[in-house]
């Protein structure tokens, strides 16, 4: 690691204030990513803000009977928080498919959101990357890219999001209050995640300077009919190769609301609400959900080693639906997939 | 030019409750948990295998929850209530998995087996894992 000053955050506003004068300082929460990508000289922060102890590790409830989440609250605590148990399974599930308990002991909801790709070039400071270095070029695109992104990607950059419960966030059509010297403001978790087109170093639109401060859950929850499945290389801590969050609203066998987000396949979890609306009126059959997945990877393009992803997010989201249809969530712990 | 850039930032005083005893230890801001237990303590039972977060080797309980200590900065941590492997056994006995790990004979190298025991002795205490394929989720973090 490099060398780096510290200090601790009093309150939200001294964060703000500490941010301010220095572009190479860097907030620390669960620092889970942060220290092991300053272990690889990857990040080389001139001072670490410390905001693991202000006021934000709270989940209340909304007045409009939704869920605020402090941005500080553990990943454990989260997925294993009552109330998103009972009302909103889908992202208690995707938290619980991602990392192993220790990580998600440390890690927070602001972190989360904040990680940034496990893309191996970018790890590796010996090999070019246009996301740690703007203008040096993809290793990527040319090289071992079988983990890569499909969708989305763009000449600069074809790196993923490696977040699980940013997957389910989307899906859950997820808000994200941000406080920054010019006040607060709330943005969309699906826009908050960008596409890298010519500036991968931008992993999300967080202004500088500004700070996650609560993750907000609209009220419908999708409780009944919802699935995470992620498909990996092994069966318990590794990152996706494709990963669905899908969850339905059924009358009958008959679908008047569709939600479906993938991970693993773009910088950013994946929706298309055109795929979305073309579920809404229609049975929830095989053949209808295949068509909804084509509509999802409509323009997917692969590189010479990820072109199975294609099939394969295809497959798993026909299934991943399925999945919803049926009420029979993918354990997170019993590994057969239903 | 130049006048702050090679300063280095001043040791910062850290106190850290290990295993029931208090410590003030003066310590740079890039130190791991990790280090500064086996390099500032000498209580080299916590591992460091990957350095990483992959291995769990490092992993420790603090205030009672299991984290990898080498992708913990020692200084976020003042005042935390720290559980090593040192600590498990109570009155010269050992912790129920200290003792199952030998009648079972739960080693190969046993490098890992600290980490093991402390992410197992986590577990317990999360009370989420009620079968086999639970334990062999929630432990795998642990190589």
């Amino acid at each position: 690691m490099n060398n780096f000053r510290y200090s601790r955050a009093s309150d939200i506003a001294d964060a703000i204030r500490l941010l301010a004068p220095d572009p190479g300082a860097k907030l620390i929460a669960g620092g889970t990513n942060l220290i092991d990508l300053m272990k690889e000289n990857v990040e080389r922060p001139s001072r670490l803000i410390d905001i693991s102890r202000l006021p934000l590790r709270e989940i209340v409830e909304t007045p409009d009977g939704g869920l605020r989440i402090g941005a500080l609250v553990p990943n454990s605590d989260l997925a294993y928080h009552p109330l998103i148990e009972q009302r909103y399974p889908l992202l208690a599930s995707a938290i619980l498919a991602g990392a192993s308990a220790q990580l998600r002991n440390m890690a927070s909801v602001g972190g989360n959101l904040m990680q940034r790709t496990r893309c191996p070039y970018f790890y590796d400071t010996a090999t070019p990357c246009n996301k740690r270095s703007l203008g040096s070029g993809c290793s990527a695109i040319d090289g071992l890219n079988r983990n890569h992104a499909i969708l989305g990607t763009s000449n600069s950059c074809i790196a993923t999001n490696p977040s699980d419960m940013s997957v389910a966030l989307a899906a859950l059509g997820a808000l994200v209050h941000i406080a920054g010297p010019n006040g607060e403001r709330t943005i969309a978790l699906t826009d908050f995640h960008r596409l890298p087109d010519d500036k991968p170093h931008l992993d999300t639109n967080l202004g500088s300077g500004e700070i996650i401060i609560a993750v907000e859950l609209p009220p419908h929850s999708f409780a009944r009919n919802y699935s995470y499945l992620k498909i990996r290389d092994r069966m318990s801590y590794a990152f996706a190769l494709v990963s669905v969050a899908a969850a339905l609203e059924l009358e009958g066998n008959a679908i008047s609301g569709a939600r479906v987000a993938l991970g693993g396949v773009a910088h950013k979890p994946w929706r298309s609400l055109e795929a979305e609306a073309a579920l809404r009126g229609q049975a929830a059959t095989p053949d209808h959900f295949g068509h909804a997945a084509d509509l999802l990877l409509q323009g997917a393009s692969a590189r010479s080693h990820n072109g199975f992803k294609i099939e394969l997010a295809r497959r798993a989201v026909v299934r991943t639906l399925m999945q919803a249809t049926n009420a029979t969530p993918q354990s997170q712990a019993h590994k057969k997939i239903a | 030019m130049g006048d702050v850039t090679h300063e280095l930032p001043d040791r910062i005083p850290t106190r850290l409750v290990i295993n029931g005893v208090s410590h003030t230890l003066d310590l740079l801001p890039w130190t791991t948990l990790l280090d500064a237990l086996r390099d500032h303590l000498a209580l080299t039972g916590t591992k460091k295998g990957c350095d990483h977060g992959q291995c769990g080797a490092c992993t420790v309980l603090i205030d009672g929850r299991r984290v990898n200590s080498c992708l913990t900065l020692a200084v976020m941590k003042d005042s935390a209530e720290i559980t090593t492997i040192e600590g498990l056994a109570k009155d010269g006995a050992l912790h129920p998995l200290q003792q199952a790990f030998i009648d079972h004979d739960a080693f190969q190298c046993g490098y890992c087996t600290p980490g093991q025991i402390c992410s197992a002795a986590g577990l317990l205490a999360e009370g989420r894992a009620r079968d086999a394929d639970q334990i062999r989720e929630l432990m795998s973090g642990n190589l």
